[in-house]
């Protein structure tokens, strides 16, 4: 057992927390959003100097060979700033979905662009009414001649707008007992529509429409009918990286909150006096604290191959990730009193964050029941 | 002991269905029920229709012009309000100054405010916080001096609730720094269109412009504005925050959430099945719906006590709070991924555009980030636990 990072690791946290600070505060993350597109370039083309965007890809795709663990530290970094860029989405899911499972042809004219910083990916695979059901997947896919043409809607796909290359499943036919499919979709191939939204903490999510959109077997992620697990192993990467975001966050928010308390006057002394302040806040340290073990045990688990013990490991992690948030969250606001429900303060930004960091790829209830049914003697 | 309504009861929960059925706007209902962004100008229409009919205050005694019903049909007006989709009254009016006004003001100052608040015509807004005094009120700093027959106010309030539709604010201010801090506080009714009072809008963390800040800047107040005596207004700050504590119970709001909450459940598809089949989720609604009922239970013994509502009232206040804070949280969590997209545009009446999921996750994760702010308002929860500990408990 060793949880020390290594000094490379070390100078990663060192030199992007620094840059963070110095260049992704609160009134510029504000601009960011408001600017309307959840990107801004030159902070992109940053990350791709220090090696981010490519930090976790094989050498030979322009990238440093990394893997879950070095993503931990990168989002545990931008849970703490809030970063609103769509690394998730371009470089945690689809380029790791990509390095999974594409064709050589697919991983080398993608992967380099994705670490040069030129290039995006949105996997569209959730559909309405799924809830947080991961097999939920009604998209058709209809043979054409030697090609294929998909039919479906697609929901709560994280920026699929400015997305060159959207991660579409499908099932034949859309049923429900045929095996899921992985296609390739180019974001101007004609019946793409995307109807993309700003989300409550400034991230850009859309409906994805596809209208008889044509692709062809290059197109395909996988082989045929057995995309389940790589959509599997893509999301519980992305849900260990959300785990990490949400500690993030949960350590700046028990940070700023810490500083409110101790400033913040009332009946003639700083709020930090009383007891039940001081109790409070050393349970939201206790669950920001737990939070990060299993943020740790999930970004080891990550890139495992063994099915049954990652998933497990991943839901126990968002599981409890989960509960923290909310809790973490819920008390921060409230030691803010008032000025915590103010758009003005960091906090309440944190709070929203952590809201909606549960509210993706299943919440603390959904991953309770994952583990829950673990545990019957026929799973 | 019987927990049944009795057959007058029940023929007055029957009167007042019937009213609301016949009464109340189908814009206004459909509008209160999609939760869509509240308007000051359906509040009124509201008041005034509940007006017409005599009971534009259900909480008011008859002398003053309400229909002078028991707590217990007060409370069956209230819940059939809300499962009617009604929009809620004013409470700062209606419920806040009017019985202090009652029970401390004078004559003159009784025939002019209260029939005025009675038929909606004046917008009360609240002035009791301020930046640095909020748990610890009493530290307030706002200050008024006496100049000849009136005060000159200044200073500044805050989280002023709706404070930009109002005319008139009800303010805690002080006029004297002898004693402890609560003894010289005074109680003052101020015309928010005085000249030196500036009010000015603070964002929520759901975007929303709900509360604002009001800064006063050598405000002129006639001494008959005054409530009660001057340096006494502590007593009557505390008289009010009962009355507003036993409200924030809500209990018949908090019942229509709930079955607002079951009809999503039965709606929401969950994948293969419906929410409502998803055990693990049903077993939280049925959580709440025990807690839901234990407070209402309870609810009815505070009001019914005859030596009304005392300390007991934070009890209210914090279960009431705590059960509506988990209601909006399930519902948001019911529609899962589709409360995700932030569309202010579609809280507005006759949205043309498009939206996430069904209508109702349009509010969904606004409104529980709103609602943050029930237990940190009207004295936070911290604040109502001290009271139990120490004025319950003796501790």
């Amino acid at each position: 057992m060793n949880f020390n990072l290594t000094e490379e690791q070390q100078m990663l946290q060192d030199s992007l927390r620094r840059f963070l600070a110095n260049e992704y505060g609160f009134d510029k993350r504000r601009d960011i959003i408001a600017a309307g597109n959840g990107l801004d370039k030159p902070t992109w083309n940053a990350f791709a100097e220090m090696g981010l965007l490519g930090y976790t890809l094989p050498e030979e795709y322009g990238g440093l060979g990394g893997n879950a663990m070095d993503t931990l530290l990168v989002m545990e970094s931008f849970g703490r700033a809030l970063v609103v860029e769509p690394y998730l989405s371009t470089v945690v899911l689809g380029a790791g979905i990509i390095e999974d499972a594409g064709s050589e042809e697919q991983k080398e004219r993608i992967l380099p662009k994705i670490a040069s910083g030129e290039e995006f990916l949105a996997f569209a695979h959730q559909e309405p009414g799924g809830r947080h059901n991961l097999d939920y997947v009604r998209t058709e896919i209809q043979k054409h001649g030697a090609d294929y043409i998909l039919n479906g809607r697609k929901t709560a796909v994280l920026n699929a707008a400015g997305a060159h290359y959207l991660i579409v499943s499908g099932r034949r036919h859309g049923r429900p007992t045929e095996p899921v499919s992985l296609f390739l979709v180019n974001h101007d191939t004609s019946g793409v529509e995307i109807e993309e939204y700003t989300t409550h903490d400034g991230h850009r999510v859309a409906d994805v429409i596809l209208d008889s959109v044509m692709v062809s077997d290059d197109d395909r992620i996988g082989a045929r009918g057995q995309a389940m697990p790589i959509v599997e192993k893509g999301v519980d990467r992305a849900i260990a990286a959300l785990c990490a975001e949400a500690v993030g966050a949960m350590e700046a928010l028990n940070e700023t909150t810490l500083d409110y308390v101790k400033t913040r006057q009332q009946f003639g002394m700083p709020l930090s006096k009383f007891q039940v302040v001081q109790h409070r806040l050393a349970d939201m340290f206790i669950a920001a604290e737990q939070a990060k073990s299993m943020a740790i045990l999930a970004a080891s688990m990550a890139d495992s191959d063994d099915r049954k013990q990652r998933r497990e490991a991943i839901s126990m992690a968002k599981a409890l990730v989960g509960q923290s948030a909310r809790f973490v969250g819920q008390q921060a606001v409230q030691l803010h009193g008032g000025m915590g429900v103010t758009d003005e303060m960091f906090a309440a930004h944190l709070f929203k964050r952590l809201t909606l960091i549960n509210l993706q790829f299943g919440d603390a209830d959904y991953h309770l029941g994952q583990v829950s049914d673990g545990l019957l003697k026929s799973a | 002991m019987d927990l049944n309504y009795t057959p007058e009861q029940e023929a007055f929960r029957e009167e007042v269905r019937r009213f609301l059925k016949d009464n109340l706007p189908k814009d206004i209902r459909e509008r209160v029920k999609k939760r869509l962004r509240p308007d000051k100008a359906m509040t009124q229409r509201w008041q005034k229709i509940l007006f017409d009919k005599g009971w534009g205050a259900s909480t008011w005694p008859r002398e003053y012009g309400g229909p002078g019903w028991s707590p217990v049909e007060q409370l069956i007006f209230e819940e059939e309000c809300a499962l009617a989709g009604a929009p809620r009254q004013l409470d700062f009016g209606l419920r806040m100054v009017a019985p202090v006004i009652m029970t401390f003001g004078n004559e003159e100052q009784k025939e002019r405010y209260l029939p005025r608040i009675l038929s909606g015509e004046d917008w009360w807004c609240q002035g009791y916080s301020e930046p640095g005094a909020g748990s610890d009120l009493a530290s307030l700093k706002t200050r008024a001096v006496r100049e000849g027959d009136h005060y000159v106010v200044n200073g500044q309030k805050t989280w002023t609730t709706l404070g930009q539709h109002a005319n008139w604010i009800f303010c805690l201010v002080r006029t004297s720094n002898e004693g402890k801090p609560q003894e010289g506080i005074s109680f003052l009714l101020i015309d928010m269109n005085t000249p030196g009072i500036e009010v000015r809008p603070i964002t929520m963390l759901d975007g929303e412009h709900e509360i604002n800040e009001v800064y006063f800047d050598n405000v002129k107040v006639p001494v008959e504005n005054l409530v009660g005596e001057e340096n006494k207004g502590w007593t009557y700050a505390k008289f009010l925050l009962g009355h507003e504590r036993t409200g924030l119970a809500n209990v018949g709001q908090w019942k229509a959430m709930m079955k607002r909450l079951r009809d999503i459940a039965e709606e929401q598809p969950d994948g293969d099945r419906v929410l409502i089949e998803n055990t693990r989720f049903r077993d939280r609604l049925a959580q709440l719906e025990i807690e839901l009922c234990a407070l209402e239970l309870t609810v009815l013994r505070v009001l019914t006590d005859e030596n009304g509502p005392g300390p007991q009232a934070s009890i209210l206040k914090i279960r009431g709070t705590e059960i509506g804070q988990a209601l909006f949280e399930l519902v948001m969590e019911a529609v899962g991924p589709d409360a995700l997209a932030y569309i202010p545009d579609a809280l507005e009446p006759d949205y043309p555009g498009s939206r996430v999921g069904s209508p109702d996750a349009t509010p969904a994760a606004g409104d529980y980030f709103n609602m943050r702010k029930l237990s940190i308002f009207g004295g936070s929860n911290e604040i109502q636990r001290n009271i139990i500990a120490q004025r319950v408990l003796g501790l």
